[in-house]
């Protein structure tokens, strides 16, 4: 199926005869291995690739969190093993400040931005829209395989910034200036941060393209019969998510390149009044509030675009294992749009203390607790769905319910930061850190483990292991908890974040047993993750093979194909879609659910 | 060595645990799926209840451990009312936790598969329960914007008149205090005047208004128990932040704009001393934005005291012009220092161990 016929010639051409006898000449065509598994342009394998980064980009971020819970929880020791890792970094098996600030902030842009960004929604948007809607492939496959390409570019600048002499950036993943501006200001905001700079760039260049890319599918290439309100809901939100990154990322390439003009050309677009390193600089009337607009103007809606997946995939993966319809179908998709468009007006509830006019805080504050509306709608549909369900048990299912039950504890505290006077207090400190852990480090990552786990049957014909998915499941919500429950309490009494010693703070010091704790449990849960990531690949040659299409018993789509699926995803044409996707109630066959492609009984109504 | 065998153990558990989950997957395979699947489904119903309760009783166990660490009585009103204020959002989003989680898991043990065939309750929308749920939490947000937006705009109004304004800027790492002295009046600075040996926050000489200032290089910021002040926030280099935790506050130091805060302190060191059984306590700035390899250590301190013990103090500083301007002679000032103190750099560097 060539890209000028689906393009050009539009959707319908794909369901036509012409499709039956152009696929079987593609499955005689034999594929180069470097066309197949390298520069693929099928969107099966580039899910693959996306997947993989993400889960080598997670191991090396979480490895870094590791290191620096070392530094915290036990300031006073040396750990020889440090220094095997990172050298001179670790004299003496102790982290340099300097690089302990390294850490923190490449474990933020890595976890943020190549694990729960690219590997979240590079791989379930690649996977699941196309079969979802009915299409062989996404729009422009071309496009799909230089959106990998790409992200994987940004990988290695971002990979060689932790190699360099003056070491990575070092400014926290927020890269404020003038800190991340100038040389003088740290060693980091050396050659690490043009490098950091350069790799984002690419990054961002990549995320457009695959947006383009879903939201043009979705719309586009549905099959017949499947109209927008008969979409699954992993469907309506990976297109959401796309919307929210076409139309926020640009303004960050944009702070970017501000960015790079005033570190390497001489300009003050966030310069102003600054004595550093000895000497007065020459920067006058610029402002370093307008990065910080320019950031959290993508800042916010990215967070939004790592929750997102993760509902729409929990959405499916709940009704499916309950074996019950997603409760409020519609609703579910008016709070996507909700939560949508107002990611857009929040932004500025991350820079409450940066001295802004009172009158403009208090909008964002309105906006901000208006944004927990949609988001309680949604938890709300979740728990009625699975109530008067038949709920089967799969590590998929643990982990939805376990992203609901996260969700739930890092949004509430988000009402609390979202009250400006309330955030007064706890701005920067350990409180703003539990939120933002519980919900998108936990919560989004839950929701990320459901999809894996649900969907790697599809993937690569195999189940993963149900013993080591339940442990998994098991010490990771508990450890989570026990890591992020305690440091609310931290930041209630106003201990700061991204601090590489409390020791000299009367404060503060007196939380050390905690922190202790806290770092004995990230190391626990840390290595917990690695036993999923050997289930994962060892599923993916010696895992329980699938013995039909349907394994899990459900609705949608991408479970008519082939346990196989080949190039072009079914074999003859292109299922045509009489329902919506949750039908899951008595076909009168025995069966306790009724697949999209069944068409509708004389009599029966639509729902 | 012993890392090498850390590493053995850790994966030798790893072997253990990967041996166990294909064993049982055979296990599974020979004893037939629908049994397995009962079976297996009930002992995970079972281990989540499990997990809430514990959770649920872990949450009390961290509540008991907390409490009386955290910190003390604010030691101002807008602090008092921010009490007040977090107290009543953690009762409302309490409430909402504990019920939500608790119908979670409960259903979740509820309605698990035993393995009979059963059909569930097809029940797809119900617009009435979706307006009952939106509206309410709705109603709950309005509330807390209510009360939240009133503390917004009394922390963030203009400061009194009588207020005593004292400038503190940040710099790489520490923060610098200007006290306006004798004329009440901070004069004006100019960061292209700044001279790290004698000059550190740029004091324009030719504005006689600097002549009396008075500057702490050592982080401390005094003020007078149940008198207002008005900090001038500023930075030399890069964004910093003072945060005063005990007073529930705080403002970013942005170079090239200078911010506020204000507040009134209630309580002096000494008594908050006696409140907290703690006669090292002391109130302390710190550093709240990111700032570079030295961001932990920018500790500075607030030193509340008596209308009596401020003026013993501010008696005993000297201006900072009497120290530093070059080949100038102090002018003889009431207040000023005795003729022979030798000239003190008072900068305390905070040393980590």
């Amino acid at each position: 199926m060539s890209n000028h016929e689906i393009i050009i010639d539009g959707p319908n051409i794909a369901h036509g005869a012409e499709s039956a006898t152009d696929h079987h000449g593609h499955e005689h065509h034999e594929q180069h291995f470097i066309w197949k598994y390298i520069f693929s342009q099928d969107h099966k394998m580039i899910s693959k690739q996306f997947l993989v980064t993400g889960i080598i980009w997670a191991i090396i971020g979480a490895l870094m969190s590791v290191f620096f819970r070392l530094q915290l929880g036990f300031p006073d020791s040396t750990f020889p093993i440090m220094e095997k890792f990172l050298g001179d970094w670790a004299k003496g098996g102790k982290l340099t400040p300097e690089f302990y600030y390294a850490l923190i902030t490449m474990h933020g842009t890595i976890l943020v931005f190549f694990v729960l960004t690219a590997g979240l929604s590079g791989t379930f948007a690649n996977l699941l829209i196309p079969f979802q809607v009915g299409a062989r492939d996404m729009a422009s496959p071309f496009m799909n395989m230089l959106s990998y390409w790409f992200f994987f570019a940004a990988s290695i600048l971002m990979f060689t910034s932790l190699f360099v002499e003056t070491g990575p950036a070092s400014g926290g993943w927020t890269t404020y200036p003038p800190l991340s501006a100038l040389k003088e200001a740290s060693l980091g905001s050396g050659v690490g941060m043009d490098l950091w700079l350069l790799s984002m760039a690419l990054f961002v260049v990549s995320s457009l393209l695959g947006g383009l890319n879903y939201i043009t599918t979705v719309l586009n290439m549905r099959t017949k019969g499947m109209t927008m309100t008969r979409l699954p809901l992993t469907i309506w939100a990976l297109f959401f998510t796309a919307v929210l990154g076409v139309l926020s990322f640009p303004v960050l390439f944009s702070g970017l390149v501000l960015l790079i003009f005033d570190r390497n050309f001489g300009t003050s677009f966030y310069l102003s009044e600054i004595f550093i390193g000895g000497k007065a600089l020459p920067h006058v009337g610029g402002s370093a509030i307008l990065y910080q607009h320019l950031f959290w103007f993508l800042g916010h809606p990215e967070v939004y675009i790592i929750m997102l997946p993760g509902m729409g995939m929990a959405s499916e993966v709940l009704s499916t294992n309950s074996r019950k319809p997603i409760f409020g179908y519609f609703a579910m998709i008016i709070s996507l749009i909700g939560i949508t468009l107002l990611a857009f007006l929040v932004w500025a509830h991350h820079m409450f203390v940066t001295g802004m006019s009172p009158f403009l805080g208090s909008i964002f504050v309105l906006l901000t607790l208006l944004i927990a509306v949609p988001s309680a709608v949604k938890v709300f549909n979740w728990l009625t769905t699975i109530w008067r369900g038949n709920i089967r048990f799969t590590p998929a299912m643990l982990f939805a319910l376990g992203f609901v039950s996260l969700f739930i504890s890092g949004g509430l505290t988000g009402i609390f930061l979202g009250n400006s006077a309330l955030d007064i207090h706890l701005h920067d400190t350990y409180f703003v850190v539990a939120h933002f852990h519980i919900v998108m480090g936990v919560s989004a990552f839950f929701g990320m483990f459901a999809g894996i786990y649900h969907w790697f049957p599809k993937m690569f014909g195999r189940f993963m292991n149900n013993s080591i998915g339940y442990i998994h499941f098991f010490i990771t919500f508990i450890g989570a908890y026990l890591i992020f429950w305690p440091m609310h309490y931290e930041g209630i009494a106003g201990m700061p974040r991204r601090y590489y010693d409390y020791s000299a703070w009367e404060s503060f010091k007196h939380f050390q047993g905690i922190n202790a704790f806290i770092s004995i449990v990230a190391i626990i849960v840390f290595f917990t993750q690695l036993l999923f990531v050997v289930n994962f690949f060892t599923s993916i040659f010696r895992g329980r093979k699938l013995t039909t299409m349907n394994p899990w018993g459900s609705t949608t789509l991408e479970w008519t194909t082939p346990i196989h699926p080949p190039h072009g995803n079914w074999v003859g044409e292109i299922p045509e879609v009489y329902r919506w996707p949750y039908d899951y109630k008595d076909d009168g066959h025995g069966n306790d659910f009724v697949p999209q492609t069944v068409p509708l009984k004389p009599g029966e109504e639509a729902h | 060595m012993s890392g090498f065998i850390i590493i053995t153990l850790i994966v030798l558990v790893f072997i253990v645990i990967y041996q166990i989950g294909k064993a049982s997957e055979y296990a599974a395979i020979i004893r037939g799926e629908e049994k397995v699947n009962a079976s297996t489904n009930r002992t995970i119903a079972i281990l989540l209840v499990v997990t809430f309760l514990l959770s649920m009783w872990g949450i009390w166990m961290c509540n008991d451990l907390f409490k009386g660490r955290l910190l003390p009585v604010a030691a101002c009103a807008t602090g008092v009312n921010y009490d007040m204020m977090f107290n009543m959002t953690t009762l409302v989003t309490g409430i909402v936790f504990f019920l939500t989680q608790a119908v979670l898991f409960w259903f979740a043990f509820r309605y698990r598969s035993t393995g009979e065939k059963r059909t569930t309750f097809f029940f797809p929308h119900n617009n009435k329960l979706e307006i009952i749920w939106t509206t309410i939490p709705a109603i709950a947000m309005a509330i807390l914007v209510a009360i939240g937006l009133r503390n917004w705009f009394d922390v963030t109004s203009p400061a009194p008149a009588e207020a005593t304004v004292v400038e503190i800027v940040g710099k790489q790492f520490n923060w610098l205090i200007r006290y306006p002295g004798k004329d009440n009046e901070l004069g004006k600075r100019d960061f292209h005047k700044i001279n790290d040996a004698n000059n550190i926050l740029g004091l324009d000489w030719s504005d006689p208004h600097n002549m009396d200032d008075i500057i702490a290089q050592n982080g401390e910021l005094h003020v007078v128990v149940n008198r207002p002040v008005k900090l001038l926030i500023g930075s030399r280099d890069v964004i910093h932040d003072v945060g005063l935790p005990h007073f529930r506050m705080k403002m970013d130091a942005v170079p090239g704009i200078t911010t506020t805060l204000w507040f009134t302190p209630t309580i002096t060191t000494d008594s908050m001393k006696s409140i907290t059984h703690n006669p090292d306590f002391v109130y302390e700035i710190s550093c709240d934005q990111v700032c570079g390899k030295g961001h932990y250590s920018m500790r500075g301190t607030v030193i509340v005291q008596t209308q009596a013990d401020y003026d013993k103090w501010m008696a005993a500083q000297q201006t900072y012009y009497s120290q530093n301007a070059p080949g100038a002679t102090p002018p003889a000032a009431p207040a000023a220092t005795p003729a022979d103190a030798p000239k003190k750099d008072t900068t305390k560097p905070v040393t980590m161990k």
